[in-house]
């Protein structure tokens, strides 16, 4: 299934052939640079190369669900970031989560299933075919991005560990450790981090769990090592740095909820029709972009996913 | 030779002022020019300019305490100065928002003013500025009278406050700097209570004695 954005589809190609040249050269840079520290430095023998932001990742393969448009560039996806656990300013996440150490990383998945294991994060990587998927991101602040994710479908992984009858909704959990995230100093949210999902989103194909993004392993200020994202939902359902995946029976409280659930619900779906209290969520501002433009109903994956909520009350279950 | 202090406030203190109360916007601008606003520099020039607005509304409110406390009676000679440079970025932050934000989307915009009250907290206490910065001459001084001028000017605490509350609803989560804003805020005017019923208390106990 191929998903085509009804808009911006034609988009010059001298400014993909730009914006691939630009990255190619950072890329050389970079490697560059890392191949000069793991020279001189012994990191090989302790932290494999999966590791380490930056890398690129091997036998990724172009999956079909991408869309047409131009991609936010790479310096502006991973220097705009909303993630509490470093800071609440979003233009220096970057720089508070450089150095997070995403490795060993091991995630839990337990709960209603009937073989709970824990993941090793290379392991994971190696197990699942990695796809790169272009979504579009919709943070429920009323701005947008579109990000070349590299990850494997969350299915697949929920498959192997046999949900059992019970299990009917998924829990994540993101990292709980102060002294590695900064911001959880401060209880700015009430840590750590939860989000959820029905067990059918969860096992919807566009569902993914991303461990890069850009070809290259995920920095850690977009997620390291392991984030959930769901592109027709707001950008807070994509849950960063999972240490724990869960399902359970009743439906999780996820943290934005818990904080004002007058104002963020469970389902969390991009609707420019339900308006967030404070501010109107029917346009939205494409990073790079000077006008706004008109915010599509599920992000534009309808097509994908109105199935889900056949009968609902969008503006009761937002 | 000593310059005297008229000419030493007129020459130095407040072209001092005047461009250090500029350097917000100059660095902004700067950083606008050469891209270095981030991914959202729209929402950046917004944040700022609001963030800069609230800093010399407390700067303003902040003098005739300065001067109460510390005896430097000059400093209340530059607060007309600042409270028009709050203005001047409360006009930034206003434009920005109208201009760059919404570009002119006049239905979205009236939308905003009805149904989000930070935005429309926020409006009405820019336009309750408005009538501050024109009467802030010496000729509407003196054609207002003294009087009806000061309490005009008194609408300013009610526009801080205003502004405080337009940052607090504004935020998602994190109300740190809003709340720090607001406990200065309530210091200046506790400060202006007290000193208001000190002042009270002296005129009440000269009444008292010249009836004697």
């Amino acid at each position: 299934m191929l998903i085509k954005a009804p808009k911006n589809s034609d988009v010059s190609s001298s400014e993909i052939t730009d914006e691939t040249l630009f990255r190619q050269r950072r890329r050389f840079l970079r490697t560059a640079v890392n191949l000069a520290l793991t020279s001189t430095i012994a990191t090989p023998l302790f932290v494999p190369a999966s590791a380490r932001a930056g890398t690129k990742l091997s036998n990724v393969k172009k999956s079909a669900y991408t869309i047409d448009e131009e991609l936010t560039p790479f310096e502006d996806v991973t220097h705009y970031n909303n993630f509490y656990e470093f800071t609440t300013e979003k233009r220096d996440v970057a720089e508070m989560a450089q150095g997070f150490q995403a490795r060993p990383w091991t995630v839990e998945v337990n709960g209603e299933v009937h073989k709970p294991r824990t993941f090793d994060i290379d392991d994971a990587i190696k197990r699942y075919a990695l796809e790169e998927r272009i979504y579009r991101l919709r943070c429920v602040e009323a701005w947008s991005m579109v990000i070349p994710w590299v990850g494997f479908p969350l299915a697949k992984l929920l498959k192997d560990v046999e949900p059992t009858a019970n299990g009917k909704y998924v829990e994540f959990t993101t990292l709980h450790d102060p002294e590695r995230m900064p911001g959880q100093r401060r209880k700015v949210l009430p840590w750590p981090y939860v989000e959820g999902l029905r067990l059918d989103e969860a096992m919807h194909p566009l569902t993914i769990l991303a461990v890069g993004l850009y070809g290259e392993v995920l920095p850690p200020q977009n997620g390291a090592p392991l984030r959930l994202v769901v592109p027709w939902k707001y950008g807070f359902k994509c849950i960063k740095s999972i240490v724990r995946i869960r399902l359970t029976e009743k439906q999780p409280r996820n943290t934005w909820q818990v904080n004002n659930a007058r104002e963020y619900g469970f389902y969390a779906n991009v609707n420019p029709n339900v308006d967030h209290p404070r501010w109107s969520q029917s346009r939205e501002r494409r990073i790079g972009e000077f006008f706004k433009r008109k915010t599509l109903m599920f992000n534009g994956y309808g097509e994908e996913v109105a199935g889900l909520y056949t009968g609902m009350d969008l503006a009761k279950f937002y | 030779m000593a310059m005297n202090s008229e000419l030493w406030l007129r020459r130095i203190v407040k072209p001092t002022v005047f461009f250090v109360s500029l350097l917000p916007a100059t660095l902004l601008t700067w950083y606008a020019l050469t891209d270095q606003l981030g991914a959202n520099p729209i929402e950046e020039i917004v944040r700022t300019s609001g963030d800069w607005t609230l800093r010399f509304l407390l700067i303003t409110l902040a003098i005739t305490p300065t001067r109460r406390l510390s005896g430097f009676h000059w400093i209340a000679r530059l607060r007309r100065m600042i409270g028009l440079f709050a203005f001047f970025y409360a006009c930034l932050h206003f434009l920005s928002y109208l201009v760059l934000d919404q570009f002119f989307a006049w239905g979205e915009i009236l939308k905003d003013i009805l149904k989000r009250p930070f935005i429309t907290v926020g409006l009405v206490s820019f336009v309750m500025l408005v009538p501050l910065a024109v009467t802030s001459t010496n000729k509407m001084m003196k054609r207002l009278g003294g009087k009806r001028w000061q309490r005009l000017h008194q609408s300013v605490y009610i526009i801080a406050c205003g502004g405080v509350l337009h940052y607090l609803w504004m935020v998602k989560a994190d109300i740190r700097d809003p709340i720090i804003y607001g406990s200065i805020l309530i210091l200046l005017l506790s400060h202006r209570a007290w000193s208001k019923r000190k002042e009270e208390a002296v005129r009440r106990r000269r009444a008292h004695s010249a009836t004697i």
